[in-house]
């Protein structure tokens, strides 16, 4: 196992992939955590969807951490993309039969696999945590928000808890990207899917389906994110997702041990 | 300990209602050179993956190294592989590409940079992989499959796409490997390769084994020939016919006469010609080559 994660490891951090998936993480967290602070007082709202989210909100302890859980959908979505691609380039570059020749017992490459991903997951979820909790104080003085609270424990035990919910959550979309890579076997197919169900499709059934959000895995990955929401509390979120992952690794576990490989 | 580095016994595998191997039985010795050759879609490609636990045979029964190809986690560590040509990360240096797998296997990452050396890309290894030419592709799978210094190197086209001083290089390397105990079973399509290296053949024809054994064997099983060149080109019909007054066919092909026999028969043929008032200007017995014989034995009703 351990042989595996380092040689996935030797292949997630080529600068290309490293760097290139660091600048898209940089760029969707400030441009989240800067527009929150810019548009405070913009009548279109400073976050999701049109919320406001005003200064008394953002100067508790807990404001420090609201830009950064903003961003934890489009981390998710940077995390689907490197999970899909990861799993599903073996396939098109032909490359998994000389990893199986190397590694036969094929559900340790592919934890293996996973773990190495996972990690790079959750350096991508601290960098951003880093980039985020700076522009907040950066910002706060421009946008006139209190930030005393910020330093306090109970800032901190909240940026915890954010830490612990966003890296969830960004591992839950990335899981969801491994799952289409290994059912498509194509990095175009499986993120292309994988973005436009989390995007649009989800979106379109969660506006038009009441109480749809309760039960579609996007809705609930975002619901992690921001420790419970208003479509389902954080232990149902925990649970819902829990099961959709299991039953969705399951089913390709199964089929990578048994696909031949004939690519 | 066994003696056989690959013995497979009714190897079948069926796609659909197609068999794409069917009943293959062989038997590789160790510390030989075997060829594996058949035409495109004959099925070489399916039996070295099913002998690499990469596809699941429909039926049959083998073992590599001693041990069941049901289980290749208990020999694929000594077992190098190339198949259906070189596949690796664009993005990555030849090294590093190597060194992924180096890692994957737990092979000495150290050796990376000599086995580089050894296929003739020690200058190149710090170049992406994108960059390589077929020829470079071609020798870094080769050296990905000696990584694991391996009892049993399996190559699918190793010389595709190298150049001739490529190719024997390759050719050399395997022997060289041969010689030190690594048996190697290799599929080409130039026979004449093949021939050159191989001690013993396995000939696969829509997906049925139609020889397994030494290549002298199967070349001595053809019809040795003897070309007969006569001074005077009129002669030749008369040659001919003495030939076939003797028991021994022949025809005449571009002003030469071939005539089926044997090579200890040409004295007597020079013998009956000079009786005869024929001077020939040239006679010499000629074997077969696998390219003859594999066409005759494989391309007849396809």
């Amino acid at each position: 196992m351990i042989r595996v994660f380092f040689a996935e490891w030797r292949k997630l951090r080529r600068p290309t992939l490293f760097l290139g998936a660091s600048l898209a993480v940089i760029a969707v967290t400030a441009l989240v955590t800067s527009l929150l602070f810019l548009l405070i007082d913009s009548p279109q709202g400073n976050s999701d969807r049109g919320a406001i989210i005003n200064r008394g909100i953002l100067a508790l302890p807990t404001g420090i951490t609201v830009g950064f859980s903003g961003s934890a959908g489009l981390l998710g979505l940077v995390a689907l993309c490197v999970f899909a691609a990861q799993t599903a380039q073996e396939y098109t570059y032909g490359t998994l039969r000389n990893l199986l020749v190397r590694q036969p017992k094929r559900l340790t490459l592919l934890l293996g696999k996973f773990i190495a991903m996972k990690v790079f997951a959750l350096l991508t979820v601290l960098i951003s945590a880093v980039v985020s909790i700076s522009l907040a104080f950066a910002l706060s003085g421009r946008a006139k928000v209190d930030n005393s609270a910020w330093t306090t424990t109970a800032a901190s035990s909240a940026f915890a808890h954010t830490l612990l919910n966003v890296f969830i959550s960004v591992l839950a979309s990335g899981t969801i990207g491994m799952i289409l890579g290994l059912l498509f076997r194509s990095p175009i197919t499986a993120i292309s899917i994988g973005v436009a169900w989390l995007l649009i499709i989800e979106n379109i059934i969660a506006a038009t389906v009441k109480n749809s959000g309760k039960w579609l895995p996007g809705q609930m990955i975002n619901s992690i994110a921001a420790g419970g929401d208003f479509n389902s509390s954080y232990s149902h979120a925990i649970v819902s997702v829990s099961v959709f992952l299991l039953a969705g690794s399951l089913i390709v576990g199964v089929l990578f041990r048994r696909r031949d490989v004939s690519n | 300990m066994s003696t056989l580095a690959i013995s497979v016994k009714d190897l079948s595998k069926k796609y659909g209602n197609r068999m794409a191997v069917s009943h293959a039985s062989f038997e590789v010795p160790l510390g030989t050179v075997c060829g594996f050759v058949g035409p495109n879609g004959s099925g070489k490609t399916t039996t070295m993956r099913m002998l690499l636990g990469l596809i699941t045979p429909t039926a049959g029964s083998g073992t590599i190294l001693g041990e069941p190809i049901n289980h290749p986690e208990r020999y694929l560590h000594r077992v190098g592989a190339m198949i259906e040509g070189p596949a690796f990360y664009p993005a990555l240096t030849g090294a590093e590409n190597l060194r992924v797998l180096a890692t994957l296997g737990g092979h000495d990452i150290n050796s990376v940079q000599s086995l580089l050396d050894r296929v003739g890309l020690g200058d190149r290894g710090g170049s992406k992989y994108k960059t390589y030419s077929l020829g470079m592709k071609q020798r870094l799978g080769i050296a990905a499959a000696l990584l694991p210094n391996p009892h049993l190197l399996m190559l699918d086209e190793p010389t595709n796409g190298l150049d001739p001083a490529g190719i024997q290089e390759i050719r050399e390397l395997l022997r060289s490997l041969a010689t030190q105990g690594t048996t190697v079973f290799i599929s080409s399509h130039l026979l004449s390769e093949i021939e050159m290296i191989s001690d013993s053949l396995v000939m696969l024809r829509k997906g049925k084994v139609i020889f397994a054994g030494k290549t002298q064997d199967l070349l001595e099983r053809q019809q040795p020939t003897i070309i007969a060149k006569c001074e005077n080109p009129e002669d030749i019909g008369k040659l001919l016919a003495i030939a076939e007054s003797s028991g021994h066919k022949g025809s005449e092909i571009d002003g030469v006469a071939h005539i089926l026999a044997a090579a200890e028969w040409a004295p007597t043929l020079n013998k009956l010609a000079f009786d005869s008032g024929i001077t020939l200007s040239q006679i010499s017995p000629v074997l077969p080559s696998l390219e003859e014989t594999f066409f005759e034995m494989t391309g007849d009703d396809e």
